[in-house]
């Protein structure tokens, strides 16, 4: 099979040499104690962090596209994620499609009226749920979801989950899953990888 | 009108008030007596020196000589931009930066100064050379310092900020352009206060100063404002422009915010 993110060798301060390799429609997990790196991970995977090592997107190496172009394929959705404008649409990719931000909004139980909510009276589930929205509207092939439910009930947790299960097999992309969750990790099956001192340690199926 | 020439009895009778000041601070315990009195001596001496050195100058007026004490003026400034940092740049930078700009707008708004609106003979003329760059110098310093320092800030205070828009698609300009607007107006800020003051609030001190040698108060009026234009120039463009070079060393070639890049300076 193709594949989607081919990860070779890649090193940072505090990671790696560490190979990886995802397909199209793919979701891993990834675990490990906290500390052990997998943040470093998924920020070096989008390119945030300095890293060596060879990294392909459907063939084309990293450094042939802009850092710009980069990020909005492999996009990094970290687990408190950022506001800077005043209303929740200043955040959005400037070109975004209003029917697919009305589908995503709706597959995470919020209304079309949450993309004029005030950032500052955002509980922090509607920001963790507003910020997955956002990342998808760029329509990225690889997700880097740093805990993207840690903020959530279970009924909500579901709904992300359920949300990103159907992006991928809609655009074909792939998801790296960062997730402490015994429970999730069950729903979520397919590969599990266990990161330990900067390394990949284990590789199992749920 | 003359020039009334100050005697050794004028500066000591000036010099008992900040004496006096000095015993009222040690009497109230306000701990601000020795300070007082050290900054005191140094005004003293430093002035002296420099009072000296000047004269020598004007007495040796050479290229050459004038030229060395402006590259002295400029490393001086170039360290104390570096001082005043909270956060600064490691390695050379962390001076770079400051010192080019200011050589790059201090240095030309005097040469073209000098060599199209004063026009002295011979244009590096040091009467005229070197105090309008000492104030050029003095200010631009101020807001390349006030500027560097409160971009470095914002951006390690924002910088999830930056890289939640960096991880959305945006460029490194795109990303800090809050950070470097702020940045800019911190630093031209005072210069633009002074501009709105002048003349209501305070008299500047350079158009006292030919008043009180003599010169007709129109005459002192046109230097100010040339002088004002001009340090609003320098200091304008020498922001703008550190600020710039230093939001972009703040990034490398792939985008990524760098702050490794920056070392704790001095904490005031």
């Amino acid at each position: 099979m193709d594949r989607l993110l081919d990860v070779r060798q890649l090193k940072t301060a505090h990671l790696g040499p560490l190979d990886l390799a995802l397909q199209p429609g793919e979701l891993v997990q990834v675990t490990g104690a906290s500390g052990s790196g997998k943040s470093l991970l998924l920020r070096a995977l989008a390119d945030l962090d300095p890293n060596t090592g060879q990294v392909m997107l459907n063939g084309k190496p990293r450094d042939a596209m802009a850092p710009v172009d980069w990020r909005r394929r492999v996009a990094y959705v970290p687990a408190e994620t950022a506001w800077w404008g005043e209303r929740v649409d200043e955040h959005l990719p400037v070109d975004f499609a209003r029917a697919a931000a009305l589908h995503l909004l709706e597959q995470v139980a919020l209304p079309e009226a949450s993309l004029g909510w005030e950032v500052e009276r955002l509980s922090s589930g509607e920001k963790q749920r507003l910020g997955l929205v956002r990342a998808l509207l760029n329509q990225p092939r690889v997700l880097l979801l740093d805990e993207p439910t840690a903020n959530l009930d279970l009924e909500n947790t579901k709904r992300i989950e359920r949300a990103v299960r159907g992006y991928l097999a809609e655009e074909d992309a792939a998801a790296l899953w960062v997730s402490h969750d015994t429970l999730q990790r069950q729903r979520l099956g397919g590969r599990i990888l266990t990161i330990a001192n900067g390394k990949l340690e284990v590789t199992a199926w749920s | 009108m003359e020039l009334i020439s100050l005697s050794a009895l004028d500066l000591s009778l000036a010099a008992l008030l900040v004496v006096a000041l000095a015993g009222l601070t040690v009497w109230a315990r306000m701990g601000l007596g020795r300070s007082l009195l050290i900054a005191g001596a140094r005004t003293v001496i430093q002035l002296l020196l420099v009072g000296l050195i000047l004269q020598t100058l004007f007495d040796h007026a050479q290229l050459g000589w004038v030229a060395l004490m402006a590259v002295i003026m400029l490393a001086v400034a170039g360290y104390e931009v570096m001082a005043r940092q909270q956060r600064r740049f490691a390695g050379l930078w962390g001076y770079g930066i400051g010192a080019v700009t200011m050589f790059i707008s201090a240095f030309a708004v005097t040469v073209l100064a000098l060599t199209t609106m004063v026009g002295p003979t011979p244009w590096w003329e040091p009467q005229y050379a070197i105090p309008l760059l000492g104030m050029l110098l003095g200010n631009t310093m101020t807001g390349i310092a006030l500027g560097l320092d409160r971009l470095t800030q914002t951006v390690w205070r924002e910088r999830r900020t930056i890289e939640g828009r960096l991880a959305m698609g945006a460029s490194w300009s795109e990303a800090v352009t809050t950070m470097r607007r702020e940045a800019a107006r911190s630093g031209l800020m005072p210069t633009i206060n002074a501009m709105a003051a002048a003349g209501i609030v305070s008299l500047p001190g350079m158009m006292t100063g030919q008043i009180l040698a003599g010169a007709p108060p129109v005459e002192a009026v046109k230097y100010q404002i040339l002088i004002m234009f001009l340090i609003t120039a320098g200091t304008g463009f020498g922001t703008l422009g550190a600020v710039w070079f230093a939001s972009r060393r703040l990034f490398d070639t792939r985008e990524r915010l760098r702050l490794d890049r920056l070392k704790p300076g001095r904490h005031t």
